[in-house]
């Protein structure tokens, strides 16, 4: 059942993909809007896949590099369908989806653990995870924001006005987009450090454990509260503010992907709940 | 009646020169008062642009009138502008004068080719002179025709689109770096004609403020006026640069009036908040190297021809063919205005009379039956003489010496009366 959702998702999200390549292309409205009801349509699946689940292994499937991929991807679509609901910038889809489509292929093709560790089956380690991913999510569209920021600024700049110039939002509209989208991921981001080393220090006795994902979103934190610093106090923003958007997310998916490569992190999602 | 054109224009007086003499254009009445005052003058048109102050008469006597309508022009200025305002007046005559009209209502002797204020304030300024009844009707056929060649110019050119498209260039770019243009302000620094054409663009696209920056701070006052905007001087610029997002510049200076410091200075204490420059004055008023700054966008003439896809080449080229509708056009009008004169008149109006006897004898004396050659040769005769004499009492009119300004007048009416030109009535439609 969940897996015929999730593939419903996958799909939607792929088509919107295309929908959206097309409203690049031709520029016409009609594309746009269904785009977002087809990326809508995903996320409906992809929500009732994680509620069937839920329900199914009576907790929340967050056990797994398979589940967090998908969980990314549930909440990239979260965060940009609240984008583009309160905040369209309308090209931002035609890299949204595919990022989402290409978690969630991710997710399926993973192997999943047939059973769930007992201590990961708490409330707070889930609202950890959930946190965690939802900056991730915001942080992925300020990423894609950074990107369009970049091509557009390219060609302001050289004055050649190409393919792109016509079809991308204005600087300020993408500059904006990635003030909000950091000033949010910054602070579910937080609420992910903190809820983790609270649980840390109740199962296993110490608020921080200089584990490697630990040091490594630290690093992205510090990064992130940098930048935010400087926008306010120095004006850092445009180019400068799209490429650390851009810096800040490698480090992220850096932290994201790479703590299964340290033997000795608990991170690590193949034994997640193998305690040290 | 001979057409002359008295001025002079950007090419050949500096600003300072060109604005001592537009002051005579708040006051219309007052330069055709002192036009009237010169005797041999039968029709005269005033007018003042930014970048240049004419004046058009018809006279029957124009070797005389001529310095006193320079006089007249030199007498605006200062004492110690009089040699340099004598330097700077140009005189046309009749053809070269109407073929300079032209010119300038299309916008081919403006300093940004083909901006369309200018035939606007043309209009205005020919609306004036009818109501001071300076001018007649040569001069009214004449402004007709220029606006009628104005109008085709645009139409089959490409050199009105290139104005307007630079600033429409200007605005778009504008809006690919702020989104919305609502709360953002424009700064002027130096008040051109383009200049003025790219503001009253920003304005419509809804720029919420508007500051001019110029070296006078009268003409300052003045534009901002005209736009609900606020003058400063020149030498606030760079405090002025905290508040303005959109800058265009078209001063004349000869020597760059922002370096890349000053502007580096600036967007720090702006924290970085973007600022898009745009530099149409030639040569150019902001440092090239300004451009490399971050959040800095500054484009010049050649860019935002750039955008618009225009080069110099397409420029003259349109220019060319604007010249040519011109030239066809001057020579139509002389060509109608050698009809004004009394003996081709009223050799028109006899071959008009003896065409008329021609058809209706052919239609019917063969209705008569057989006639002789001599009864033939009477009927002829007959009609002729009463068509003639018909016209006897017109022509005496035409030829009994009246004032100049009338006769034309007379001559102009009569050639309506009789349809004498057929392909002008479609002109004036």
């Amino acid at each position: 059942m969940d897996v015929w959702l999730l593939s419903l998702a996958l799909a939607s999200y792929g088509v919107a993909t295309f929908i959206w390549l097309g409203y690049v292309w031709f520029q016409k409205e009609t594309l746009y809007l269904a785009g977002g009801w087809t990326i809508a349509l995903g996320w409906l699946g992809h929500t009732l896949a994680l509620l069937v689940e839920t329900v199914a292994t009576g907790f929340f499937p967050v056990g797994s590099f398979s589940a967090a991929c998908s969980l990314f991807s549930w909440t990239l679509t979260t965060a940009f369908l609240i984008l583009n609901w309160r905040y369209p910038v309308k090209v931002l889809g035609v890299l949204a989806a595919p990022m989402a489509a290409l978690l969630l292929s991710g997710s399926l093709l993973l192997p999943r653990p047939p059973e769930i560790a007992p201590i990961l089956q708490s409330f707070w380690l889930t609202f950890h995870i959930a946190a965690a991913l939802l900056g991730n999510a915001t942080f992925a569209l300020a990423f894609l924001g950074g990107i369009l920021y970049l091509v557009q600024e390219r060609q302001l700049k050289a004055k050649k006005f190409g393919f792109f110039y016509r079809r991308l939002p204005s600087l300020e509209t993408l500059d904006a987009l990635n003030y909000y989208c950091i000033n949010i991921g910054f602070i579910l981001l937080t609420i992910a450090i903190i809820s983790g080393s609270l649980y840390a220090q109740y199962v296993l006795g110490s608020f921080w454990q200089w584990d490697p994902k630990e040091t490594m979103t630290l690093i992205a934190w510090l990064f992130y509260a940098g930048l935010l610093h400087e926008r306010l106090v120095k004006g850092w923003r445009g180019r400068r503010a799209a490429l650390m958007a851009i810096t800040g997310f490698l480090v992220l998916m850096v932290t994201f992907v790479g703590a299964d490569f340290w033997q000795r992190s608990y991170h690590r999602f193949d034994t997640l709940g193998r305690l040290p | 009646m001979t057409l002359v054109l008295i001025g002079l224009n950007h090419k050949t007086a500096p600003v300072a020169l060109r604005e001592k003499l537009a002051a005579l254009a708040p006051e219309p009445a007052l330069a055709y008062q002192q036009l009237r005052e010169i005797k041999e003058i039968q029709e005269a048109l005033f007018y003042a642009t930014c970048n240049r102050v004419e004046i058009l008469f018809a006279s029957s006597d124009p070797e005389p009138a001529i310095p006193q309508v320079k006089h007249l022009l030199v007498a605006q200025g200062e004492q110690a502008d009089a040699d340099a305002i004598h330097q700077a007046l140009y005189v046309y005559r009749e053809g070269e004068a109407v073929n300079h009209l032209f010119q300038v209502a299309c916008g081919l002797d403006s300093m940004v080719m083909g901006e369309p204020q200018v035939l606007g304030q043309i209009k205005a300024a020919y609306r004036q002179g009818t109501t001071q009844q300076a001018t007649g009707p040569l001069l009214n056929r004449l402004l007709h025709k220029t606006f009628s060649v104005a109008k085709k110019v645009r139409s089959e050119t490409g050199i009105g689109g290139l104005a307007v498209s630079i600033s429409y260039a200007a605005v778009e770019l504008a809006r690919k770096i702020f989104g919305s243009l609502s709360d953002k302000t424009g700064l002027l620094i130096g008040a051109g004609e383009m200049a003025e054409l790219a503001v009253e663009h920003l304005k419509r696209h809804g720029v919420a403020r508007l500051i001019v920056a110029n070296r006078t701070l009268e003409r300052g006052l003045e534009l901002a006026g005209r736009f609900g905007g606020e003058a400063v001087a020149l030498a606030e610029l760079p405090e002025q640069l905290l508040k303005a997002d959109i800058v265009i510049s078209s001063t004349g200076a000869p020597e760059l009036i922002l370096t890349k410091d000053q502007v580096k200075g600036v967007m720090r204490r702006r924290k970085q908040r973007p600022l898009f420059l745009i530099d149409i004055a030639v040569p150019r008023d902001l440092d090239p190297a300004i451009n490399d700054l971050d959040n800095v966008y500054l484009y010049n003439i050649d860019d935002l021809q750039g955008v618009i896809q225009a080069n110099l080449h397409h420029r003259q080229e349109e220019a060319v063919k604007a010249q040519r509708i011109i030239d066809v056009e001057t020579q139509k009008f002389l060509q109608w205005r050698e009809t004004l004169a009394v003996t081709p008149t009223i050799v028109a109006l006899v071959d008009k009379a003896k065409q008329i006897c021609q058809n209706e004898l052919k239609r019917t004396l063969p209705q008569l039956g057989p006639l002789t050659p001599e009864q033939q040769k009477a009927l002829e005769v007959l009609a002729e003489s009463i068509a003639l004499k018909l016209l006897h009492d017109p022509f005496l009119y035409l030829k009994r010496n009246h004032h100049p300004k009338r006769r034309s007048q007379d001559i102009d009416l009569t050639r309506r009366l009789f349809n004498l030109d057929v392909d002008r009535n479609e002109d004036l439609a």
